[in-house]
């Protein structure tokens, strides 16, 4: 367990190394940033091993930091974040397995993809709101230069956007945690003295102070509707930056969620429920619907991720073990989903065939000249819509029975959402890599007729990272216990369960 | 009261050192350096003025605390610790001024250059009303010169006669004010003035002069309405002038205008913790932050020279460090002096690179940043910490500047009255300040550089200089309580 807070400073590290390795060649780069990435994993794995499930949060670091202000450098895990820091550890070694083909700038694409890693191991081990919001916004910046610089499709605007969005996100929960923590007479940032200090105010005070922290974590979330950032920002990134967005950095806004805001403020949570409810059903088939619209086949991989992570935000909502568990694992499993998602269709298919459009792929096709992509993305959308045997099912059966048990209402439309993500899936991978020749509305390309389309095939770093995401994705599906029996555990804390009280009727 | 020389002499120690630097400076260049180049020069000038800088370093660290000549001077933790910081910004500040054409005095300028920082020493420890106003002037009319030293550019000219039309109608305004305030209260001496005050309560005469004492500390830190110098200033002066302008300067400035608000007139504060408070110089703070927030924050959108948008950003920090003045009665200096001195450091380093790139061509939209990563990584790394520091971004210095001196304006009474208001404003519009930010960082770090780009060398000293102060800001960032610990 005390290794843990190692996968911050070997992150950082490694990303000095990369940086400096890249000047030398970009080989070096990408050893540099895999063993970091793969070292992390190694590292969260060891503490898992060895990890007694319990309540509470368990601490590893605890320094006093700035005295004058009762701020200090506590980094905790529990379950929840164990969970979390073995999935950042995949999400990112997959990651960059899925960007060796990166040859402009390679030393400072891993330097500031290990920072955003290195960030998010930070946020998921803090113990302290302050050290969590310090590391959430190191983890901004990043993403910005990712997508800016290495980034497709409008990658200026969506970065940009991407940013605003956060750092508007991340302004709410900082305005809202310094009003209880400045007008409250906190004494510190301890979850813990947060909430008493939040008790303090008065009720219309306490709404809008959970108000600002949870929607400005849920912005980064995708809640609907501050979700438009996501599918921009997803589909400009390159691929191991969209992995990670969709993969482990909306969690971030997630685990925000449970970890800052629930607790914070159980009258405001009282208050908040069922907005935030309906708003996640909403936001569930909303952007399913939308997804089966899309004609660039990332877009639709872009307006899934809002529509799981819809899940996410119900599971909160409902506030009942099961949801809450249910919703953590559906952290998990989206964020392996997610990734592989985004890695077929950005690492092995579009920068193969430099297209995403959906008439153009239907036309190749792609079952016949890039077999292993369809595979993959065959098993990634039957995970993704949730069939038994993929770690999606567990997630989301035990967030629909959760929210059943609250309001059956929720989950009545949730499931119709299912049903949406289910069309949407197939959509794409009909269209996307099972359609034929005869389906070309237009002209095949000059040429195209005489040299059939030859594509390089999928190296073995793909193969490796696509693997990696499947056997986690299969393991879970199999064995959800694995993971629920660390989340359960964790949710029996004093401060979760007040905030799961607050929430039952 | 018994003169007290000796005691005087001691405190002034370190005046006199940037004093005899200057006159060494100016002595040696019309001696044993005259005939040679102008590079040559400029280099001794600049090693001369950062010996006496560090000289007087050292006496600010080993002289004498406390009042001093019967409380002319205050040498409070506040006072050293801005002398220390005034000190430090001026050495950054000499170690990125390059030789260049428009620099046709060199050793002048440098030694002007010490004057200016002599004036911002005084500022910063001064206790009576006529050596506030003679340290003030002091500064001023240095910082005047080196503003308008470029003969080469109408800009410059541009910008010094503003500043000085501007200043001069501040110091009247400040004069006319000090004149009402000793009329009223009889004495010059800021303990005897607060002391009258918190007796007889806060005279209709005396608030009518505090308000003329507003006029002169919202120019001197460039707050709105009062900005209206700053952006052709930073635009048109020679980029060291507008970094000591833009950093050591308003250090000085909000240390010496607080001490005269807090110290001397804080029984005539009045009540910003409800709208419906007593009248006193607060709300009048608070009217000139929310509009510095708002003004420098929006303008800054609209810019697309590099300088201008510097110093629409300076209106808005400015705007934020009033925040700290306000909250000055509460929680004391540290989440003001923290987020002036970090907010010096950065200012420092942004136009240290400004003035790095002038030698390799030009420098004034935020597009001829264009490709600095590849014209010179070093360069495009430290404007990065530089730039985000003055963003806010955890976890370099300007994050915790923000984060002391917004919680400490939402202790004044929380949400409730304006200065929670004003907090709440300024974390909003902390977003509005990322985008112009990116815009530049966009062009630094992602754009690809012009055709006829060239990469840029940088000198030795320039680079250390620079790379200290990004170190600063990380490591302030890191270990904020070294900072904040001070007081």
């Amino acid at each position: 367990m005390s290794l843990l807070p190692w996968t911050i400073y070997l992150s950082l590290a490694g990303a000095l190394l990369a940086l400096a390795g890249g000047r030398r060649s970009a080989g070096t780069a990408r050893w540099v940033a895999l063993l970091t990435a793969a070292g992390a994993w190694i590292l969260t794995l060891l503490a898992a091993t060895r990890f007694v499930p319990g309540p509470g949060l368990q601490t590893l670091v605890d320094a006093s930091w700035i005295p004058s202000m009762g701020v200090r450098y506590h980094l905790a895990a529990d379950g929840i974040s164990l969970t979390l820091l073995v999935l950042t550890g995949i999400a990112a070694t997959a990651g960059v397995l899925f960007s060796w083909n990166i040859e402009e700038r390679t030393g400072e694409f891993f330097a500031l993809f290990l920072v955003l890693v290195a960030g998010v191991y930070g946020v998921f081990l803090s113990a302290d709101a302050l050290v969590l919001f310090i590391f959430y916004e190191v983890a901004i910046v990043p993403k910005y230069f990712l997508i800016a610089n290495w980034g497709s499709t409008n990658r200026e605007y969506g970065a940009m956007k991407l940013a605003l969005y956060s750092f508007a996100g991340s302004s709410m929960v900082l305005a809202g945690l310094l009003w209880a923590y400045a007008v409250g007479g906190g004494h510190g940032f301890g979850f813990a003295d947060l909430a008493q200090a939040t008790a303090g105010l008065s009720r219309h005070q306490q709404i809008a102070v959970f108000a600002l922290v949870f929607f400005g974590f849920a912005t980064l979330a995708g809640i609907f509707p501050l979700h438009t950032w996501a599918p921009t920002g997803h589909v400009a990134a390159p691929t191991a930056a969209s992995m990670l967005l969709a993969g482990v950095v909306m969690k971030l806004g997630a685990y925000g969620c449970l970890r800052v805001a629930l607790p914070l403020s159980p009258v405001g949570f009282a208050y908040w429920q069922a907005p935030i409810a309906w708003l996640a059903v909403v936001g569930i088939v909303y952007a399913g619907l939308v997804a089966l619209m899309q004609e660039d086949l990332k877009f639709v991989i872009g307006y899934s991720s809002v529509s799981h992570m819809g899940f996410v935000l119900l599971g909160l909502a409902a506030a009942n073990l099961q949801a809450v568990s249910g919703a953590v694992l559906q952290m998990f499993s989206h964020g392996v989903i997610a990734g592989l998602l985004f890695a077929v269709v950005g690492r092995m298919v579009y920068d193969r065939t430099h297209t995403r459009k959906l008439a153009d792929l239907r036309a190749m096709p792609l079952y016949r000249l890039l077999p292993f992509a369809a595979a993959v993305f065959v098993v990634a959308g039957v995970a993704s819509m949730g069939l038994p045997g993929f770690s999606g099912f567990p997630a989301e059966l035990t967030i629909l029975i959760g929210a059943w048990k609250r309001d059956p209402a929720w989950a009545a439309v949730a499931a119709l959402g299912v049903l949406v993500a289910a069309a949407f899936t197939l959509r794409a991978i009909q269209l996307g890599f099972f359609g034929s020749k005869e389906t070309a509305q237009q002209p095949a390309p000059v040429g195209a007729a005489d040299h059939p389309l030859q594509f390089e095939p999928v190296s073995a770093a793909e193969k490796i990272g696509a693997l990696l995401l499947i056997g986690a994705t299969v393991l879970i599906g199999l064995r959800p216990d694995l993971l629920l029996d660390w989340i359960n555990p964790a949710l029996q804390s004093p401060l979760l369960q007040a905030a799961l009280k607050a929430g039952t009727p | 009261m018994n003169p007290d020389y000796s005691g005087l002499f001691a405190a002034l120690g370190p005046e006199t050192a940037l004093v005899l630097g200057a006159l060494a400076v100016l002595g040696l260049d019309l001696s044993v350096f005259r005939s040679r180049t102008r590079a040559d020069r400029l280099r001794l000038a600049l090693s001369v003025a950062a010996l006496a800088v560090l000289a007087a370093g050292a006496s600010v660290w080993l002289g004498p605390r406390g009042p001093i000549y019967g409380g002319v001077l205050i040498l409070d933790p506040l006072a050293v610790a801005t002398r220390l910081g005034v000190l430090v910004l001026t050495l950054l500040t000499l170690g990125v001024t390059r030789a260049a054409a428009e620099l046709r005095q060199p050793a002048e300028y440098v030694a002007v250059m010490l004057f200016a920082a002599t004036g911002l020493m005084l500022m910063a420890a001064a206790q009576q009303l006529l050596l506030v106003f003679l340290a003030l002037e002091l500064a001023s009319l240095s910082l005047y010169v080196i503003a308008g030293f470029d003969h080469s550019r109408r800009d410059s000219a541009e910008a010094a006669l503003k500043y000085f039309l501007f200043g001069g109608m501040a110091a009247a305004f400040l004069l006319f004010g000090f004149s009402l305030i000793y009329g009223v209260t009889g004495s010059i001496e800021l303990p005897r003035i607060a002391a009258y005050i918190s007796l007889q309560g806060a005279d209709p005469l005396l608030l009518v002069a505090l308000v003329m004492v507003l006029v002169a500390f919202g120019f001197k830190v460039a707050a709105a309405p009062f900005h209206l110098w700053a952006p052709d200033v930073y635009q048109g002066a020679p980029a060291s002038s507008a970094a000591l302008i833009a950093s050591a300067s308003k250090l000085a400035g909000f240390t010496l205008f607080t001490r005269l608000l807090w110290p001397g007139f804080g029984a005539a504060a009045g009540n910003v913790a409800s709208l419906t408070g007593e009248p006193g110089w607060l709300p009048v703070v608070a009217v000139i932050a929310a509009l510095s927030l708002l003004l420098g924050n929006f303008a800054a959108l609209a810019q697309s020279s590099l300088r201008r948008l510097l110093a629409y950003s300076a209106i808005a920090h400015a705007g934020a460090l009033l925040l700290g003045v306000m909250a000055f009665g509460k929680s004391g200096p540290a989440p003001l002096f923290y987020y002036a001195s970090t907010y010096g450091l950065a200012t420092v380093g942004a136009f240290g690179v400004i003035t790095a790139m002038e030698a390799g061509g030009r420098c004034e939209e935020i597009t001829d940043l264009a490709g600095l990563h590849r014209r010179s990584p070093l360069l495009a790394a430290c404007l990065a910490v530089f730039i985000l520091s003055l963003a806010g971004i955890p976890p370099l210095a300007g994050f915790f500047g923000k984060f002391a001196v917004f919680s400490a304006a939402l202790r004044l009474g929380g949400v409730a009255g304006p200065a929670g208001w004003l907090a709440i404003l300024a974390i909003a519009l902390s977003t509005v300040a990322l985008y112009y930010y990116l815009i530049v960082l966009k062009q630094a770090l992602v754009a690809s550089p012009a055709a006829d780009a060239r990469p840029i060398r940088v000198p030795r000293v320039a680079a250390l200089t620079l790379a200290a102060a990004a170190v600063l800001i990380v490591w302030f960032g890191l270990f904020p309580s070294q900072l904040i610990g001070l007081f």
